[in-house]
């Protein structure tokens, strides 16, 4: 019988949540010796690799082979060392694809091993593209900034992938990192425009739809936004959602006109709003929106949920995930009309990512 | 020899690490690098780029605060520490 497998990154440790119907969850943990995960994955080759950064022993990508019964770890070539002065502070995002791991890190650069993850080597430090010349400058930075926060390969080449630089814009590469193009037009920012008004914008999370190559989603600092074409431009659609802001957001896996989105109050505690759990729901690309809260906390729930918090696996009648900054996993397996919680006193969730083995 | 003794978080991370190593070297920085002979990958939990030691980790020969640079002489103990932080 397959298993529905939860990679929850904490700030105390990587855990897994599996079941067997997607109703009762066992979990391990914390694994990882407790470090911090920032984010964890799934391989096709049932490897799991966790992004890891102790403020004590650094970063290293952690690895199991035999689904978090055993663990190595290893930072071998994850430095910059001799490259323009720059220091590596975390490792923040994974990918894996065409046989590479990819990882993501702050000071902005992207990594990749082909022994899977036992030796890395820089890919990029993005030199050349816009903003480069400040997003290194810690007086530039958001508190926590993650630096390259988001690897997204296509699958069509193992040269062409788009990624985020956290605060500052998505790129695309189609050469294996030697040049880079933002892909940002349309987005609106609500601060002054950097020199380079290509770029200077907050994207969060990207969520292209699985079944349309062409359509891709996102939440940002300022707003909820549709792609038509590739994520080459961009249409705003928070219309009708409590506010602009927010981390974690999913596309539907089988249908392109669905997504999911959290909205999170833009002020400082950066928590649900009004105290009420909510998931929203478009169906028709963004027109229209419908709050999903039936089986989540709606009263005093100031509940926070982090870019990588939420996730949907690919089974027919899939199942929807999130994580919050106070420890409670929450699923749904009716398309968000109908919510659970599946472990509730985890440490702060960084990271949800779903995978279906066996 | 030197007495290294290592932050106890470092245990689980090598095989066979343990608590405290004899080394014989002139620096802590090639104290460290022998370390990594034995152990690879031991040196990056220690130090950054540069290299240089990581922020919260300490070094005291012989009682006293150093740091990669500082000589290490003869049956000197070393104490590698993750230091104390938050609450």
């Amino acid at each position: 019988m397959p298993q529905t497998v939860l990679l929850v990154g904490t700030r105390k440790g990587l855990f897994i949540l599996e079941s067997d119907d997607r109703r009762d969850w066992k979990a391990r943990g914390p694994l990882c010796e407790g470090w911090p995960i920032y984010h964890a994955i799934l391989d096709e080759e049932g490897t799991i690799y966790a992004a890891a950064a102790s403020e004590w022993l650094g970063s290293s990508v952690w690895r199991s082979s035999d689904m978090g019964e055993t663990w190595e770890q290893s930072s071998e070539g994850l430095n910059y060392e001799g490259v323009d002065g720059l220091k590596l502070n975390k490792i923040s995002s994974l990918a894996a694809a065409h046989g590479k791991l990819y990882v993501g890190a702050e000071s902005v650069g992207l990594f990749d091993s082909s022994d899977g993850g036992k030796t890395f080597s820089l890919v990029s430090t993005l030199d050349g593209a816009p903003g480069r010349e400040v997003w290194n400058d810690p007086a530039m930075q958001p508190p926590g900034h993650l630096g390259l926060s988001a690897i997204l390969p296509y699958p069509d080449s193992p040269d062409h992938l788009r990624v985020i630089v956290q605060g500052n814009s998505i790129f695309d590469t189609d050469d294996g990192g030697k040049t880079w193009t933002p892909r940002n037009k349309g987005l609106r920012r609500d601060w002054p425009p950097p020199e380079n008004p290509e770029v200077g914008f907050c994207v969060h999370k990207l969520a292209p739809s699985p079944v349309d190559s062409e359509r891709w989603y996102q939440q940002n600092h300022v707003g909820t936004w549709r792609s038509d074409d590739g994520g080459h431009t961009w249409n705003e659609i928070t219309e009708g959602l409590p506010s602009d802001f927010g981390f974690a957001c999913s596309a539907h896996p089988h249908d392109r006109e669905t997504f999911y989105t959290i909205p999170l109050d833009p002020g400082h505690g950066r928590t649900m709003h009004d105290g009420r759990a909510s998931v929203w729901r478009t169906r028709d690309a963004g027109s229209s929106w419908q709050r999903l809260g039936n089986g989540l906390p709606d009263h005093d729930a100031h509940l926070g949920v982090l870019r990588e918090g939420m996730t949907a696996d690919s089974q027919d009648d899939f199942g929807l995930y999130f994580g919050t900054s106070t420890g409670q996993v929450y699923a749904s397996t009716d398309e968000g009309d109908s919510w659970s919680e599946i472990a509730s006193y985890l440490p702060s969730i960084s990271s949800v990512k779903v995978a279906t083995v066996g | 020899m030197a007495d290294v003794h290592l932050p106890s978080t470092l245990r689980p991370l090598f095989d066979g690490l343990p608590r405290h190593v004899d080394v014989e070297a002139p620096t802590v920085l090639e104290a460290i690098a022998e370390l990594d002979r034995r152990w690879p990958g031991l040196r990056d939990r220690l130090c950054g780029e540069g290299p240089s030691l990581r922020r919260h980790i300490h070094v005291y020969v012989d009682g006293e605060r150093g740091d990669l640079g500082t000589a290490v002489p003869a049956n000197a103990r070393v104490e590698v520490i993750a230091a104390i932080s938050g609450g």
